[in-house]
């Protein structure tokens, strides 16, 4: 089989609750090779749980994930590892570590997860935070010296440290003023390019979505209600896309008071 | 008189459920340890931060208790002409006992509230997922460590605070009561057999194990932000508590039972 047919990211009827509340009820999509998929929603809707649950850091009740065609669903602790090698992760709060300094975060997985030795991965470190601009003198830094940009941009490099196949950026530009999201955004369309991997994003941040989307998936409810090219976005008739890009309250989009 | 029965038996089962969750997490715990990668320096520190960093605290413990356990034992015994018995009774219930229980309280919460709090926070940040997503397990990273320093640095612990307790009794029998320190040294001596030692070094070992693992399990189980975090470092020293109290007992049992 070509590998060019066969989809980065495959998901199927994807189902996971917490107790009563069902918050994936059958999600389904499908992400290219190189190609940037931006999941949107209201808060509360499953985004998080939907790239969680691809991750392996949640297991779904029900449904099939597939990464370059291999089922992922169930799989175990070493092969899991294996996958994880694939990924790379942005945390919508950084999730730096405070005990480590700034180059330290970003060698992490050079170091613990590769066996990477520290002068070598100190040096990739390096070079990626250039590669998200910032210099060399913020690499002995504690993550708790830094702005909340510098902290997102050190996170940035941190994800692509170790070069994965498939970035995931949760809500990339929340809590950052609109100069310091449009950076960041920049920062995201050019590193994925510049590796040529395959994204996944969640937001609900439009202006970042229009920056950084190939493709668009809107999320509500636990269900896809619908996807497309960024460009259709604005061209399409859906009523919940239409409610959430033109942020109205009236639509058929009702916003729940309790989180899942 | 059903829904009483029922209330009890969902209350037991709510108890082994959640029996077999924390011996599930300290079974994968150490069963990570089986297999590279190892951390030896997170070891390393965190023997350091559980054992070199609870001397002062456990030392002034156990320093009073003795000094306490003197002066009430003396009291006590003088009723019946007794007195010569105060250096074996503080030897013997220091070895025994009070060292390694009051060491595991206070190691409890001095240490046991500082992981749940530090893994905690790693949680309700996503510090925890971020390890996982950066290929490192975080049972064999965060969990592991930190039982193993708990296992192995207790017993060293509470060695010093048997003599440090030993000690505070000879200062108040020697200064305050006016033994003969000749005398009280060698009655202290005389009736101490290795296995009080050894079963009181015992006890930390498991002690040291049960503030570690509730310390680690509450935190890596927290959620909610801030208020998660709390809640989780109050669980983990009260339970590590009422499980030292609690194995103490089977234990003693277990070395001293005829």
């Amino acid at each position: 089989m070509s590998t060019g047919s066969v989809p980065k990211i495959s998901v199927r009827g994807l189902e996971k609750s917490f107790g009563r509340k069902r918050v994936l009820d059958g999600v389904e999509f499908d992400v290219a090779a190189g190609e940037s998929l931006v999941i949107i929603g209201g808060s509360g809707t499953g985004k998080s749980v939907t790239i969680k649950c691809i991750l392996g850091l949640m297991r779904p009740d029900a449904g099939s994930i597939r990464i370059d065609g291999e089922e992922t669903v169930g799989l175990g602790r070493a092969a899991r590892a294996r996958l994880m090698r694939k990924f790379g992760m942005l945390f919508q709060d950084s999730a730096l570590f405070d005990s480590l300094s700034v180059w330290e975060n970003v060698a992490f997985g050079l170091i613990q997860g590769r066996g990477m030795p520290r002068q070598q991965a100190r040096e990739i470190a390096l070079q990626k935070l250039a590669a998200v601009g910032l210099g060399p003198e913020v690499a002995l830094l504690s993550p708790a010296e830094l702005s909340g940009g510098m902290q997102k941009r050190v996170a940035l490099a941190r994800a692509i440290a170790a070069e994965p196949e498939i970035l995931f950026f949760d809500e990339p530009t929340t809590g950052l003023d609109p100069i310091m999201a449009d950076v960041i955004n920049r920062l995201i369309v050019d590193l994925v390019q510049g590796l040529g991997a395959t994204a996944v994003s969640i937001t609900h941040d439009m202006v970042s979505t229009r920056k950084i989307a190939d493709k668009i998936a809107m999320l509500h409810k636990g269900r896809i209600v619908w996807q497309g090219p960024t460009a259709e976005i604005d061209r399409t008739d859906n009523a919940f896309v239409d409610q959430f890009v033109n942020g109205r309250a009236e639509g058929p989009i009702e916003m729940e008071v309790r989180a899942a | 008189m059903i829904a009483f029965l029922a209330s009890v038996g969902a209350a037991f089962l709510a108890f082994l459920a959640a029996a077999g969750r924390l011996a599930m997490f300290a079974g994968e715990a150490l069963g990570a340890g089986l297999t590279p990668p190892y951390y030896p320096r997170l070891i390393l520190r965190q023997i350091v931060y559980v054992g070199y960093f609870s001397l002062p605290v456990v030392g002034l413990t156990a320093l009073f208790t003795g000094m306490v356990l003197a002066l009430q034992s003396y009291t006590g015994f003088a009723r019946f002409n007794a007195e010569s018995a105060v250096a074996t009774v503080v030897v013997l219930s220091v070895t025994r006992e009070l060292g390694p229980v009051i060491a595991g309280l206070m190691v409890a919460g001095r240490v046991g509230a500082a992981m749940a709090a530090e893994i905690g926070t790693m949680r309700v940040t996503d510090q925890i997922d971020a390890l996982t997503t950066l290929s490192t397990d975080p049972l064999r990273y965060l969990v592991l460590p930190r039982l193993l320093a708990g296992l192995v640095t207790m017993p060293a612990l509470v060695l010093v605070a048997d003599i440090i307790g030993v000690f505070g009794g000879f200062l108040v029998g020697t200064y305050k009561l006016n033994f003969n320190p000749v005398t009280y040294l060698t009655q202290t001596e005389q009736y101490l057999e290795t296995m009080d030692v050894v079963s009181g070094l015992v006890k930390a070992a498991v002690f040291g194990f049960i503030v570690a693992l509730m310390g680690c399990y509450h935190g890596y189980h927290s959620r909610g932000g801030a208020e998660g975090v709390g809640q989780a470092t109050t669980h983990a020293v009260v339970s590590a508590s009422i499980l030292i109290l609690l194995t103490n007992y089977f234990l003693t049992q277990a070395f001293f039972a005829q």
